[in-house]
């Protein structure tokens, strides 16, 4: 069976290693939150100003001073810390944070990212800390599905958007398999109720592809 | 830089903004926005300013106010598009408003960068996307860098939770944000707090703006301070 988003979030959980400094993208990479572990010593950085991010706010809570960076109400856990944009920035810049999972609208072979344009001539243009966030973590993964709703690849050989960052991501989560991506291109690592050549023919790109992956 | 001075109305504190100033709004999302310093600028009727901020303005606020009058020449932001971003949108469809979209940390860091005396500095951020376009680029230690520039503002409006009479201040929570760096980057520092103590009533271990960087302040009892914080203020 291909994964749903809650089954690609703990899909992605599984990989982050206990005590990592993460942060969580807008949009699908948040569900990953609901599937760490507890007692894991994951710590949630956002990059309004905060680490130890905790749960979203229900009821009382809710505090408009306190939010993330989709502009949620949250809660802090014990331990956490508030800090300035450019200290936030910094600490992701800097390579502090362990992992950083994004969505993304295309990611290429070689780990090219775009996912903060769809290139559409009268649209508002945002980019918020998308830029900042892909190429400031140690690992940059992306959390998507393989196709668009169209059915057009998510996973190209070369992006056709405008680029968030070039050579940023080292892993791609979808729906359908789990691929690396990279200098020396992508590498299947995984797939969910598929096959590799079905995967590759969805992309139409020829993947590596480990013996021991599910083959016609 | 001159003591801070404590005043009992916005409009006090916000003095006279001139025709084609450039005013920093700090703020991310509803958090650590100076909500009244804005509502301020909108009635004292500076035009042709240049607006550095994270966002465009949001539903019926000042800024979007400000935007919809057309005057607002100029602004430098990295989210301006919203669900209730629509005086912006206009304003930007129509060719009524320069955008400049800067990465949210280059906003963050080129605001320090003023701050602190700096004349740029290089950053891995954005290198080979259509925002570094036209920019110099230089590889440092192997990582292809560009070169970001200091943005300095005439004046920075903010919203700190508590002042002393020193005019040192602390924040509340992610209300933080630009607060810090936009006092230090701006000729002219103006602060909204929710509660003002005697010099020695913050911890000097604790300041997280020194008095040095604020002009003036003025406290209010504004509702998205203290709404849903029973028990979080002490």
């Amino acid at each position: 069976m291909t994964l749903t988003r809650q089954e690609m979030a703990a899909r992605v959980a599984r990989d982050i290693a206990p005590g990592s400094y993460v942060n969580l993208g807008i949009g699908l990479p948040t569900l990953v939150g609901n599937h760490l572990p507890a007692g894991s010593g994951i710590t949630l950085h956002t990059e309004n100003g905060m680490l130890g991010m905790g749960p979203a706010a229900v009821g009382d809570e809710v505090d408009p001073e306190l939010i993330n960076a989709g502009k949620v109400p949250v809660t802090d856990l014990p331990g956490a810390a508030y800090f300035h944009q450019a200290d936030s920035f910094a600490m992701m810049r800097g390579g502090h944070i362990d992992v950083c999972v994004l969505g993304a609208f295309q990611v290429s072979v070689h780990g090219d990212l775009a996912n903060w344009s769809t290139g559409a001539p009268n649209a508002i243009p945002a980019v918020g800390g998308a830029m900042d966030l892909a190429v400031g973590a140690r690992d940059t993964w992306v959390m998507m599905t393989l196709l668009a709703k169209d059915g057009t690849p998510k996973l190209v050989e070369e992006c056709t958007l405008p680029l968030t960052g070039l050579g940023c991501v080292s892993r791609v989560y979808s729906d359908l398999a789990v691929i690396d991506v990279g200098p020396h291109g992508a590498r299947l690592l995984e797939t969910f109720g598929t096959m590799a050549s079905q995967v590759e023919d969805l992309l139409g790109l020829a993947l590596t592809t480990p013996a021991g992956l599910p083959q016609p | 830089m001159t003591r801070t001075r404590f005043v009992d109305t916005a409009v006090e504190a916000l003095g006279v903004v001139p025709d084609g100033a450039t005013v920093m709004i700090g703020g991310f999302g509803p958090a650590g926005q100076p909500v009244e310093l804005v509502a301020a600028l909108l009635a004292q009727g500076a035009t042709d300013l240049v607006v550095v901020s994270n966002n465009a303005g949001n539903g019926e606020d000042a800024l979007a106010h400000l935007i919809a009058l057309g005057r607002v020449r100029r602004i430098m932001c990295s989210f301006p598009r919203q669900a209730d971003s629509w005086h912006f949108d206009a304003a930007y469809r129509a060719g009524r408003i320069e955008l400049e979209l800067v990465p949210q940390g280059n906003l963050a860091e080129r605001i320090r960068a003023a701050g602190a005396g700096l004349g740029g500095f290089f950053t891995p951020t954005g290198y080979g996307t259509p925002l570094a376009e036209g920019k110099e680029t230089r590889v440092i230690g192997g990582v292809p860098m560009v070169l970001e520039t200091p943005i300095h503002a005439d004046v920075a409006l903010i919203k700190a939770h508590r002042a002393d009479r020193a005019g040192n201040l602390t924040y509340r929570r992610t209300a933080r944000n630009f607060g810090p760096v936009m006092a230090a980057a701006a000729r002219r520092t103006v602060v909204q707090v929710a509660e003002v103590v005697p010099a020695g009533g913050i911890d000097p271990e604790t300041v997280v703006t020194p008095g040095i960087y604020v002009d003036s302040v003025v406290r209010l009892d504004s509702a998205t301070t203290i709404a849903g914080t029973k028990g979080a203020v002490s």
